[in-house]
């Protein structure tokens, strides 16, 4: 692999020499495991490992829970109770799965936010970013269709709800929402093709995964200074690094194991928790929930979509200059797209040549903001649609948007950085004594 | 700075998803917690209690509404009412004719059987009432009291059945009832339960307020038949990836010792 200097596999026996010039996949396995990683990574990076589990996990559940569970309208919420009652740890296998779901996207929220503040996202490193934002939209996809294979109310309704947004669109909007449902509303055919897709994403987000780690492997890891580690010799790479196994594997093991404890106690105790309970009632056409509200993990991007009604200006302006072809209803599909796009196109958007948001005084607070924001967001996207929420969300919506496309080009131009290290080994040395000197002090 | 930006992020995250329902229930009346033997991590079900809500089930609740997702046999199980075997087919030999499409007639069930649905059509099936009707948000609407209380959905139950006020109207032809824990405040279910309506062999304890727990901790177990199985796999899990969790720490110190020196400050 290219990138950082280090060394690489080399085949001692006959047979490894036999197999390495036909197949050179051990050294593939070793270049891929004992890639040099910049010695300073703090606790924010063993989300990476954590997803990387998370999608093991939802595949080798899935697969089993596929085994029991029948894609039909009029069989489907039934099956599911058969793999609670009659399923060998059935019950377990899907409260695993449905949990496992949200582990997955807090762990990638988390991700996302440790890459937003360290600048992961920008030079080299942006198709690393732009991979994983491919896959996160994946992931919403394979969620919110994963959710649907229950057939409950909120299945049933929220697919209604989802599928809705794309019939916003104008001119084709009604023929896509039809071309997506295989019909003129939510029923067996949108189960079926939803079981299918289901099935078949995590598989695609997989690949992407591979390409991901791809990608940061040739540009090699970012880390808390933003500083890059230093390869003109494998001596200096070496002060600056150390090999993946055993350092960071044992590091992330290490983390894994204490959010899968915790992950167990919600899963043993208090299974339903992040459920709505209305699911647990069979889909029924005929009988419109109260409320009608997505995911936790949706949440956010759900406040967005009902933040820009029509009596919104900007709306009203957008609606007046197009003659009406975008009204209130495609204005917030495209403002909740809008907001991860904005988001995928950080890279572009973040003008400092500082990398690291330790070093940018300015910049730590807006930061700070957005994250609270996500939290507010993510609060009011479970309110009724009703006042005080909707002037607050569009407050938060436009606090997004703010930050992303005016704030971050600002700042690059307006704000005095402070000096980052010169080099990866003089932080970590700041925290730690060299341990030749350790050892003469002992 | 960033660690506790994520942390605070974490938590209100899971607390602001909690407040999420909360919002829906204001508009409810309170309610009411119950010390049910199964609240809590270690909660167990009653075997007796459960026996006992069975009888209350198949007296009363059985004439209109069904469990049509629960098989018969599953009476028998370790974690449930846990009747023996011969009693669990003189069960549903005397008390369930099945449609047996074989035969094309009715016969006695078997335990092989569900439990027959709904036999009145605007009774709603009972199989998983318990989880559909969360009563629980607290504290602060945050749901995490869920831990030691449960979903709140037995309670529900107990205060739908002993919610009623007595007043009663008629509205196309149809009457309702009032009753303080149901959403709209009138419900088209007349009081099924009365003070000493179920006898019991063992001579329990037959207020209305006993007998409402008592059907409510069974249709918690209808729900959710395999809760104590799944407390125990928790338990196991969490007992294990702790350990775990101990060893890999030391491992980790280890492993780094050599580059970290000792740390400073």
């Amino acid at each position: 692999m290219a990138g950082i200097p280090h060394d690489h596999y080399e085949p001692k026996s006959g047979a490894e020499k036999w197999l390495h010039s036909r197949l050179p996949i051990v050294g593939l396995i070793y270049d891929t495991i004992m890639i040099p990683t910049p010695k300073n990574l703090n606790w924010m990076w063993i989300w990476g490992i954590v997803l990387t589990f998370c999608l093991v996990l939802q595949i080798a559940t899935g697969v089993v829970l596929a085994m029991h569970y029948t894609p039909q309208a009029d069989m489907a919420f039934a099956s599911v109770e058969h793999i609670m009652r009659n399923v060998n740890g059935g019950y377990m296998l899907r409260y695993l799965h449905t949990n496992g779901a949200s582990l997955f996207f807090v762990a990638v929220y988390l991700h996302i936010f440790r890459g937003l503040y360290y600048g992961s996202y920008k030079a080299p490193r942006e198709i690393t970013w732009i991979i994983g934002m491919l896959i996160y939209l994946m992931m919403m996809g394979t969620a919110f269709m994963g959710y649907v294979l229950p057939w409950g109310q909120m299945s049933f309704w929220g697919a209604t709800v989802i599928t809705g947004l794309f019939g916003a669109i104008p001119f084709i909007g009604e023929p896509l929402q039809t071309w997506l449902l295989g019909g003129p509303a939510v029923d067996n055919a949108t189960l079926n093709r939803f079981f299918s897709l289901h099935y078949l994403l995590p598989f695609v987000i997989a690949a992407l995964v591979a390409v991901h780690i791809w990608a940061f492997h040739t540009t090699g890891n970012n880390n808390p200074t933003g500083v890059e580690v230093r390869r003109g010799s494998k001596e200096e790479v070496e002060k600056d690094t150390l090999p993946f196994w055993p350092y960071f594997v044992l590091k992330d093991l290490f983390a894994l194991a204490v959010i899968l404890a915790i992950f167990f106690a919600v899963v043993g105790f208090m299974p339903n928790y992040l459920g709505d309970p209305i699911n647990y009632a069979e889909a029924n056409p005929l009988s419109t929930p109260e409320h009608i509200v997505p995911e936790w993990y949706f949440l956010p991007f759900y406040a967005i979509l009902r933040a820009f009604t029509s009596e919104v200006w900007v709306v009203q302006i957008a609606s007046f200059l197009t003659g009406g072809i975008i009204d209130a209803k495609f204005f917030g599909v495209l403002a909740m797209f809008g907001a991860i796009a904005v988001m995928a196109l950080v890279p572009w958007l973040d003008t400092s040549r500082v990398r690291s948001g330790r070093y940018r005084p300015m910049f730590k607070w807006w930061f700070a903001l957005l994250c609270v924001d996500f939290v507010v967001l993510t609060w009011l996207g479970a309110r009724p649609a009703e006042e005080p929420y909707a002037s607050w969300s569009l407050i938060a919506s436009t606090y997004w948007f703010l930050y992303f496309l005016v704030i971050l080009p600002l700042l690059g131009v307006i704000e005095k950085p402070t000096a980052p290290p010169a080099t990866i080994e003089d932080d970590f040395d700041a925290h730690y004594p060299k341990a030749s000197d350790a050892a003469a002090a002992e | 700075m960033f660690k506790t930006l994520a942390i605070s992020a974490v938590t209100a995250l899971i607390l602001s998803t909690g407040g999420g329902f909360a919002e829906v229930d204001k508009k409810k009346a309170e309610i009411e917690n119950i010390d049910f033997s199964f609240d809590g991590p270690f909660g167990k079900f009653d075997p007796n209690q459960l026996q006992r809500g069975l009888q209350i089930y198949t007296e009363v609740c059985a004439a209109c509404h069904g469990l049509k997702f629960v098989p018969i046999r599953t009476l028998g199980d370790e974690g449930g009412p846990a009747l023996p075997e011969d009693q669990v087919r003189a069960y549903a030999d005397q008390n369930f004719e099945v449609f047996d499409a074989e035969l094309d007639d009715y016969r006695p069930a078997i335990p092989a059987d569900h439990f027959p649905a709904s036999a009145l059509e605007n009774a709603p099936d009972l199989s998983l009432m318990a989880k559909k009707r969360a009563g629980f948000h607290g504290p602060y609407g945050l749901g995490l009291n869920q831990f030691f209380k449960g979903m709140g959905g037995p309670e529900y139950i107990t205060a739908i059945l002993t919610g009623y006020t007595g007043e009663e109207k008629d509205q196309a032809g149809v009457t309702f009832y009032e009753n303080t824990a149901f959403p709209s405040g009138w419900i088209a279910m007349a009081p099924p339960l009365a003070d000493e309506q179920v006898e019991f062999e063992d001579g329990h304890k037959n207020e209305l307020q006993d007998l409402s727990e008592d059907v409510s901790a069974f249709l918690m177990w209808t729900a959710e038949p395999k809760m104590m199985a799944r407390k125990q796999a928790g338990f196991a899990g969490v007992l294990f990836l702790t350990v775990l969790s101990v060893l890999l720490y030391l491992t980790n110190k280890r492993v780094w010792a050599p580059v970290k020196g000792k740390k400073t400050s």
